[in-house]
């Protein structure tokens, strides 16, 4: 115990040298991400309007938030997108994988057509589709032009259906991206194990139902993560695509939150906003990165 | 003091203690082997010798010099890892110079450095490869060169051989004992293969559960075992062990009675004179005979040098040819024993035989401390 | 029918595999036509736009809407094309990619090699701020750009761009560098190579296929982002993405499609372009940083 001594001069600067390599980083993430998340929350409880203010007025811009029909509809919005969002998606990227899986002649070809435009951005994603949803120009009109004169589809003119429309377009952008999740995951099943559920007379579909898409969790777990996430997140294709409209009928907190900031001087209630929609996130993420983390801290 | 003084050297994790207070002197030349089961903290004790962990207490010291707090590079060791760990975008040859070079050693000096232990180690047509090309005993030799490049005070090998199949992991034995035989060198070794521990080195430090059970020379280690983790861990197939009585025959004729087959016959077996055994405390108690399979033999086949030979007529349960011998189990104490016999013996499953007992090689042990009584 | 091979665990039928490639053809045109059918509208005139069908092939091809979107065209107040915003989207993206890359290079490098007490947590909190709805942090960064007099300029979004780059690029280096052996580094350390050397010896050479993804995903989110780029920046120093929409949504004179379509290609084709040539590596890194255990 006696003789125990301090670290030479290369240990200690070893061990210093790591922490302050990582210092910037840890106190651009602390400052920039936490220390404003903090600054966010803190204005929610002011009557900040055009700038920042210091008086304190409790959860009156929380009240007044969720008593502004505005929000309620952004929120509504949010919760038909989100769910279709994920749903869809989700059924789109594993049936493409699974029959992607089938050892299909032109895989090389298909894949990257399914998967290209997540490489887009979304304003171009929603220009291309506000265009070709556009009755006047887009799908609607070719149709009639083709002589098929009784087809209508006018759901991004349409307040209660338009909503639908971001969906389409959205869906469109990332379907591909889980698709190629999914797949990564059934590339991992050991084959060994598909072989001896068949020799067990397994049926094709008793072998997806029973065996494969049960071994999928993982992967329908990170896509239910990162699907919610950019849907809370959606904000440049509601611009680009709907602009929020017609009227209000494609509002969602991230363009609520936008527009009471900036646009409508409203500072108190769009921080309030965004501190629900953090509020939102965090419910999901936080659960998913703490089981990751603890995984991970034995490793 | 010693070559490599390791002094009450303690290692705790917060509030798990993995070692426990050892104490190792290892002299110039030596070939110590650390050798125990996993999590036993033999690689933690040569991860510290490296300094690649702290020391929670004691001391540690290489040619006198204390090395607690002393950076890895700055304790003239090499180290050869379980993986090998090479350089993955360096060739063979960096990979060996690499060392040197961060040692400031001027460049002509490294090429020759590298020529000559390429050379010893017949390495030469992999220089200028990388190691994802080479083959894991190819692999072994060259993360042998990087050590043996820095030519340092002790050597570290961290079970270099776990990752070869069982031929090449012989042939490497081989040759690592040529390299201490013709070098010289001071080595630390740590495996779990108690094979590669009774081969390799000049003395043996059997370790389990973050405590050094016994530190000793391959025979002593073998043949006088301090305790039942000992006993049964070095030695293949491991040593028997199996209850038993002491009894006092007659005045200065000590024995122990064995049960023998499935029911209930007994007998009674004499120790070889010269065998101490504590009559005050053990007399008519229960205690753990260990017996090595090589001491249970065919009658024909027992040491002639041995004092006394105990026969026993068993039955053979199952007979186990292994080419250079035939393994014969029996049930001794109510237990599996097994025999080693000659190849060529016979005897048949299911039948009565011989069993000659080397009552000289026999070792007792207290059923509750689990340590050596005689 | 349906022959054994070596690796197909599960066969299926002739009518099975047919429905499959109907079903997947399908999908891959629901992928390919809104994109495709701007392409082939952006070299057609205004005129066939307007009056025949969105899949005819043009009567008469033009580059003359490409050539106005890059350079005439009406973006905000001025008529200068999308040219300048495209280059400022340049001048944003290549220096946010490569110092977020390293830092998150680094950061890899210490969180899996040179552990300490409490740096899952620190992790953590790194890998939380990639989720974070942008919305929280809108309002303060905007007080800070404009005190510290980078708002409105490209300074200030490579700044941005960086801080919120950090989690996911210190992502990808972790779970990479996770992977490579702590024995490469003690034999490095013995044999006398510290944190820098060990960092650019051996991890950097070794890399490689992380470094094309990081580079890839940093490129792809910065060039595409659009929320950070119309919060912070002015007329000036806006990015493609901020540049676009104010071309396809200006509501002044005649909705020029065929324009439009141009711009949109042209915010689209660097991206696109490193989606094509490195598109697997992409997708072989975001599963690193998603799909495991």
């Amino acid at each position: 115990m006696s003789s125990y001594s301090k670290p030479d001069m290369t240990s200690r600067v070893q061990n210093i040298l790591p922490k302050i390599v990582l210092s910037p980083s840890l106190f651009l993430i602390l400052i920039f991400v936490y220390g404003f998340i903090l600054f966010s929350a803190a204005l929610s409880f002011t009557d900040s309007r055009i700038l920042p203010s210091y008086d304190f007025v409790g959860f009156s811009n929380y009240i007044k938030l969720f008593g502004l029909r505005h929000w309620s509809i952004a929120l509504t919005n949010l919760f038909i997108f989100g769910a279709l969002y994920i749903v869809i998606c989700t059924c789109i990227g594993l049936s493409l994988a699974i029959f992607l899986d089938q050892k299909i002649r032109g895989e090389g070809f298909l894949r990257p057509i399914y998967l290209y435009p997540m490489a887009l951005s979304f304003i171009v994603t929603g220009t291309a589709w506000k265009w070709f949803l556009d009755p006047g120009i887009g799908l609607e009109h070719t149709m009639h032009q083709l002589g098929w004169e009784s087809f209508e589809f006018n759901w991004i003119k349409d307040r209660n259906m338009a909503i639908y429309t971001v969906v389409i377009a959205a869906v469109w952008q990332t379907s591909g991206f889980v698709m190629s999740m999914f797949l990564a995951g059934l590339r991992g099943i050991d084959n060994q194990l598909l072989k001896a559920a068949q020799i067990d007379g397994a049926s094709n579909f008793n072998l997806y139902r029973r065996i494969i898409i049960p071994q999928l969790r993982p992967a329908f777990l990170s896509a239910f993560v990162i699907l919610s996430h950019l849907a809370i997140k959606s904000y440049d294709l509601i611009v680009a695509l709907t602009n929020g409209g017609p009227g209000r009928a494609t509002e969602v907190p991230s363009t609520f939150m936008y527009s009471y900031t900036f646009a409508r001087n409203q500072m108190g209630i769009g921080a309030s906003s965004a501190v629900i929609m953090l509020l939102t996130i965090a419910s999901v993420i936080v659960p998913y990165l703490y089981a990751e983390l603890k995984e991970n801290k034995n490793g | 003091m010693a070559f490599l003084d390791i002094k009450n050297v303690s290692k705790s994790y917060e509030k798990l203690t993995v070692l426990h207070d050892i104490n190792i002197a290892v002299e110039e030349g030596e070939f110590l082997v650390l050798v125990g089961p996993s999590g036993c903290g033999k690689s933690t004790l040569l991860n510290m010798i490296a300094g690649l962990e702290e020391i929670t207490s004691g001391s540690m010291t290489i040619k006198g010099q204390e090395m607690n707090g002393v950076h890895p590079s700055k304790r003239n060791i090499a180290m050869v890892f379980q993986s090998y760990a090479l350089y993955p975008n360096m060739t063979v040859a960096d990979n060996i110079a690499f060392g040197l070079e961060m040692h400031g050693v001027p460049k002509a000096e490294r090429l020759k450095a590298v020529q000559d232990v390429s050379g010893m180690l017949q390495i030469e047509p992999l220089l200028d490869r990388k190691p994802s090309q080479l083959s894991g005993g190819q692999r072994q030799r060259v993360a042998m060169g990087r050590a043996l490049v820095r030519n340092p005070d002790v050597f570290l090998f961290d079970e270099p051989l776990s990752n070869l199949d069982a031929k090449l992991r012989v042939d490497m034995r081989t040759e690592i004992k040529k390299l201490h035989q013709d070098l010289g060198s001071t080595i630390v070794y740590v495996t779990h293969d108690q094979i590669e521990a009774m081969t390799l080195s000049t003395r043996i430090a059997v370790m389990n559960g973050g405590h050094i059970q016994q530190l000793g020379t391959p025979k002593e280690i073998y043949d006088n075992p301090a305790n039942i983790f000992v006993a049964s861990f070095m030695g293949s197939p491991s040593m028997n062990i199996f209850p038993a009585i002491i009894r006092e025959i007659e005045s200065n004729l000590v024995g122990v009675e064995i049960s023998i087959g499935a029911g209930a016959e007994t007998k009674v077996l004499k120790f070889a004179p010269g065998t101490r055994i504590n009559l005050q405390n053990f007399k008519d108690r229960k205690v753990l005979l260990g017996i090595r399979p090589e001491a249970i033999t065919d009658p024909d086949g027992a040491d002639k040098a041995a004092q006394i030979i105990e026969l026993i007529d068993n039955t053979v349960e199952v007979t186990e040819p292994a080419g250079s011998d035939t393994y014969v189990i029996s049930r001794l104490g109510g237990q599996e024993a097994v025999a080693r016999m000659r190849a060529d013996v016979i005897v048949t499953p299911g039948e009565k035989a011989v069993f000659a007992l080397n009552m000289d090689r026999v070792v007792i042990f207290d059923p509750q401390t689990e340590e050596r009584i005689n | 029918m349906a022959s054994i091979t070596q690796d197909t665990a599960i066969n299926t039928g002739r009518i099975t595999r047919a429905l499959i490639y109907l079903f997947l053809f399908l999908f891959a045109l629901y992928y390919l036509l809104p994109f495709g059918i701007m392409v082939l509208n952006s070299v057609k005139p205004l005129d066939e736009i307007l009056s025949g069908n969105m899949v005819a092939f043009p009567d008469r091809w033009t580059i003359e809407p490409w050539l106005k979107a890059w350079s005439t065209a009406q973006v905000g107040i001025e008529p200068t094309g999308l040219a300048p915003y495209f280059w400022n989207s340049i001048k944003v993206v290549i220096p946010a990619v490569i110092i977020s890359t390293l830092l998150g290079a680094f950061n890899g490098y210490i969180l899996t090699k040179w552990r300490f007490k409490g740096d899952t947590i620190l992790f953590g909190l790194m890998l939380f701020s990639c989720f974070i709805p942008f919305q929280i942090v809108l309002i303060p960064m905007a007080r800070i750009l404009g005190i510290t007099g980078l708002a409105g300029s490209t300074s200030g979004l490579i700044f941005v761009h960086i801080v919120y780059g950090i989690g996911f690029t210190t992502l990808y280096f972790r779970n990479y560098y996770k992977a490579i052996p702590n024995e490469l580094i003690m034999a490095a350390q013995i044999d006398g190579a510290g944190f820098f050397r060990i960092f650019y010896r051996i991890m950097l050479p070794v890399s490689g296929p992380i470094i094309v993804v990081c580079v890839i995903w940093q490129f792809t989110n910065i060039w595409n982002d659009f929320l950070f780029g119309a919060s912070f920046t002015d007329f000036d120093s806006q990015p493609m993405t901020v540049a676009l929409n104010n071309l396809v949504s200006s509501s002044t004179g005649v909705k020029e499609y065929n324009v439009h379509f141009a711009g949109a290609i042209i915010a689209a084709l660097p991206t696109l372009l490193v989606y094509v040539l490195a598109g697997r590596y992409f997708v072989r890194g975001l599963m690193a940083g998603s799909v495991k255990g």
